[in-house]
């Protein structure tokens, strides 16, 4: 649970984006991609989730990559390499299932770039003609590069800003790689609500196959409170057992977003405190 | 006949401001009047009512005797924990039912029964006051041998230190960052408060057994790993984790809970003390509770106390599609709840959650139900009448219908056998799985049920896995 390593691999005003190499023996052992870590950075915290991005086996280490938004994130960034969690467990949650497919491609929005790595470089592995579209806000915030366009065929970025790569959405790719005439056989996507949504409604009509990796709110990870649910094809699942991947093109996003507004005014204030 | 003896409660205006425990242990006067009321009959039929079968009758004439010691002992022969299981034992189905002095024919004890579970308490923190341990029993022929447990619940705790207390090596793991199971995350500090749960656990490290938290077995871990790590036999005390839910249109609007995840938010978690600690809870200014068990009440009740703490006025009400006499909780918890004011509503059937334009629960529409016959439960069915549709205004609901089986383990382990239930499947004799060498108990056998049910089951594993190591040893000779 001891921090071996801490980066900040993206500043722009105030936001951070932190890649933190934590010893864990156990769990590097046993993760596979798209699996994820529920962590308590001291005894008065929260328990959050977060994508195990990378893992070492031999330095029995994982690597995970976040944005500090709230107050958790604030405080895991704010410790120290030799600093220690208070509880961290996993791997949670399924498994991407890695196979050859063909053609995938591979959507990440902000910090959701971190959290599509590990599938890139496994989906890479088994054969797969892999075209990447990352999305910022500005250039100052694109993270893992160079790693990302290794694994890819075709590799687009945007920015919203324009800053760097093409201006817009990545979306905008998206609509543009879809006319062309090739098939492609899965779309994998991790970002924002809303740009997953948009990804989801663009592939539909395509009949290509979606995953996204929700980011539900959780406690305990591990089935027992139910604070995860999501509705999937009007039925409710727990996104910690039963995901965090689902079909995106059954995924009710408006309950998605509202559960995960639940504590917005709470979030703001143990924020304004800190300040 | 002498009038039953009853704790002193702190009264209700106050306790309701916080949730520190409500019903206080005998002093000695009080378990000393209380005792010398039993009858010390020649057919004890209190013992029948006990499921782990402590010789009652003994440790309530030691009382009399003032023999704290020995009637600790004698309730320790049978229950590891008799601090806990005099704060939650359903002791009027159980032992204060089968006393003489409850009237023939009724479905929970008299008031005059004794009681037995206030008694079982006084000596409990007693025992637990003048810090005396329990004796080893070691044998030195299993005392090489490793013994993984895992799960810390009831089960999980009282099977580790019956193998520790016989000198085997035992090591707990846990998936949670705290020790206890539902002692810890469900049932809430007013009824068990965390210090008591505590004491027990130190004395399992004194006995020395290891506990490995943030272990989750069948995900950090698998149940293989941990034979190929050099342990003999596996417990597992998984617990009935995963919660129900209704099933009904809008349950997934923000505001409603899982009882299990409004209460290890306010216990595991100490989100009644937000911002200090930082896991947020939602309270609300109507709060429905929808369920008749232990769970419900406790889900009211520390309701009500984050209203009070919030300066919010109480307004907490239970929906339950029975009446009150087929409500399944412990009869005290109820009177508590009422006291508390919590309102209780019967015969109702939850049908349709209604939200507003942010997706925070509105209302919820219900239909009004009778009784009909009897079903598998043995308790009276509710029937729905037709067109009694009816509103409840709710902005928080809290669902407590009950729970299901753990299954992160039985799910990547598919030659644990499991019944339709997703129950672990034991042979009833001794407790072993279909898994040689793997054992189990608790609620993940049976299903829900209760603190001292799930101790009985890990009681007697612990003896048949003690038995095996015995015979295993005698082998090893062998060759
Ligand atoms: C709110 C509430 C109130 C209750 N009130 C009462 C009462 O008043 N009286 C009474 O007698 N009973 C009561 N009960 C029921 C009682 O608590 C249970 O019957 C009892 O706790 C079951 O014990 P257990 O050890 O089987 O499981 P649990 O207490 O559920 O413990 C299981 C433990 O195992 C851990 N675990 C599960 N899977 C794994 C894994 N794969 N790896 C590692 N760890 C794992 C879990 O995290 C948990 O800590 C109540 C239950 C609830 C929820
Ligand atoms: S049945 Fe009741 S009165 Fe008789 S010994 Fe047991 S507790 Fe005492
Ligand atoms: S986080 Fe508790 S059930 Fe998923």
């Amino acid at each position: 649970m001891k921090i071996i390593n801490k980066d900040i691999i993206s500043h722009y005003n105030n936001i951070r984006i932190v890649c933190l190499e934590i010893s864990a023996p156990d769990i590097s052992k046993m993760a596979k991609p798209g699996q994820f870590v529920v962590l308590m950075v001291c005894k008065e915290g929260e328990r959050i989730p977060l994508t195990i991005v990378d893992n070492n086996l031999e330095k029995e280490i994982i690597t995970l990559i976040f944005q500090e938004v709230g107050l958790t994130t604030k405080l895991l960034g704010g410790l120290k390499e030799g600093d220690s969690l208070y509880a961290l467990v996993g791997p949670l949650g399924n498994p991407t299932e890695i196979k050859k497919y063909g053609n995938v491609i591979l959507i990440g929005g902000g910090v959701g770039i971190a959290e599509i790595y590990p599938v890139a470089k496994a989906l890479k592995e088994e054969g797969n003609d892999i075209t990447t579209i990352l999305g910022v806000r500005t250039k100052q915030l694109l993270i893992l590069e160079k790693e990302m366009e290794k694994f890819s065929h075709k590799f687009y970025i945007t920015t919203d800003d324009g800053s760097y790569g093409k201006k817009g959405f990545v979306t905008d790719i998206l609509k543009e790689i879809l006319t062309d005439n090739l098939t492609y056989n899965l779309i994998y996507a991790v970002g924002p609500i809303p740009m997953m949504r948009e990804v989801s409604e663009l592939s539909k009509p395509y009949n290509i196959k979606t995953i996204v990796s929700l980011n539900a709110l959780m406690v305990d990870g591990t089935g027992m409170c139910g604070c995860c649910r999501v509705t999937v094809e009007g039925k409710t699942k727990f996104s910690c057992v039963d995901g965090p991947e689902f079909d995106a093109h059954l995924v009710d996003w408006d309950n998605l977003i509202k559960r995960n507004s639940m504590y917005l005014e709470k979030e703001r204030h143990i924020c304004n405190l800190l300040k | 006949m002498t009038e039953a003896v009853l704790p002193k409660e702190r009264i209700t205006q106050e306790r309701i401001n916080d949730f520190e425990e409500v019903v206080s242990t005998y002093s000695e006067e009080e378990a000393f009047q209380e005792a010398k009321r039993c009858l010390q009959c020649s057919n004890p039929t209190c013992i029948l009512g006990c499921p782990v079968g402590i010789d009652i009758k003994r440790f309530i004439y030691q009382i009399t005797q003032k023999d704290y010691q020995s009637a600790y002992f004698t309730i320790r022969e049978k229950n590891n924990f008799p601090s806990i299981c005099g704060r939650v034992c359903p002791a009027e189905y159980q032992c204060r039912k089968a006393c003489i002095l409850t009237k023939k024919g009724m479905s929970f004890a008299s008031e005059q029964a004794i009681n037995i579970h206030f008694l079982e308490r006084f000596v409990g923190d007693w025992g637990i006051e003048s810090g005396i341990d329990i004796l080893q029993n070691k044998n030195e022929k299993i005392s090489k041998f490793k013994v993984a447990v895992v799960g810390s619940g009831p089960a999980g705790l009282c099977c580790a230190g019956e193998l520790a207390r016989a000198g085997v090596k035992v090591v707990i793991f846990e998936g949670l960052h705290k020790l206890g199971g539902v002692l810890r995350y469900g049932i809430p500090s007013f009824r068990l408060p965390p210090q008591i749960l505590d004491k027990e656990i130190d004395y399992l490290n004194k006995l020395g057994v290891e506990f490995i938290t943030n272990c989750i077995i069948g995900k950090t871990k698998s149940l293989n790993e941990l034979f190929i790590e050099g342990f003999h036999k596996i417990f597992l005390g998984l617990g009935a984790g995963v919660p129900s839910f209704l099933g009904i249109q809008g349950e997934n609007l923000c505001n409603i809970y899982s009882a299990n995840e409004f209460l290890t938010r306010i216990n595991l978690m100490c989100s009644y003390d937000f911002p200090q600690f930082h896991t947020p809870i939602n309270v609300g200014r109507s709060i429905v509770v929808i369920g008749g068990g232990n769970t419900a009440m406790d889900a009211a009740r520390s309701a009500l106390r984050l209203q009070k703490i919030n300066g919010i006025p109480p307004n907490v009400t239970i929906l339950y599609r029975r009446t009150e006499v087929e409500m399944p909780a412990r009869r005290l918890e109820i009177e508590h709840a009422k006291e508390e004011g919590v309102n209780f509503r019967f015969l109702v059937q939850p049908k349709k959650f209604i939200g507003d334009e942010n997706g925070f629960v509105e209302r919820l529409i219900c239909l009004e139900c009778k009784l009909g016959e009897p079903d598998s439960s043995g308790r009276r069915r509710p029937i729905e009448i037709e067109d009694s549709e009816f509103e409840v205004k709710c902005d928080l609901a809290i669902v407590a219908i009950g729970l299901l089986a753990n299954q992160i383990l039985t799910t990547v382990t598919p030659q644990l056998r499991t019944d339709k239930y997703k129950d672990v499947v034991v042979d009833t004799e001794t407790m072993q799985t279909s898994i040689k060498n793997v054992y189990a108990g608790g609620d993940i056998v049976g299903g829900e049920g209760t603190v001292i049910e799930a101790m009985g089951m890990a009681k007697k594993a612990a003896t048949h896995i003690i038995t095996g190591l015995l015979t295993s040893n005698k082998l090893c000779k062998f060759f």
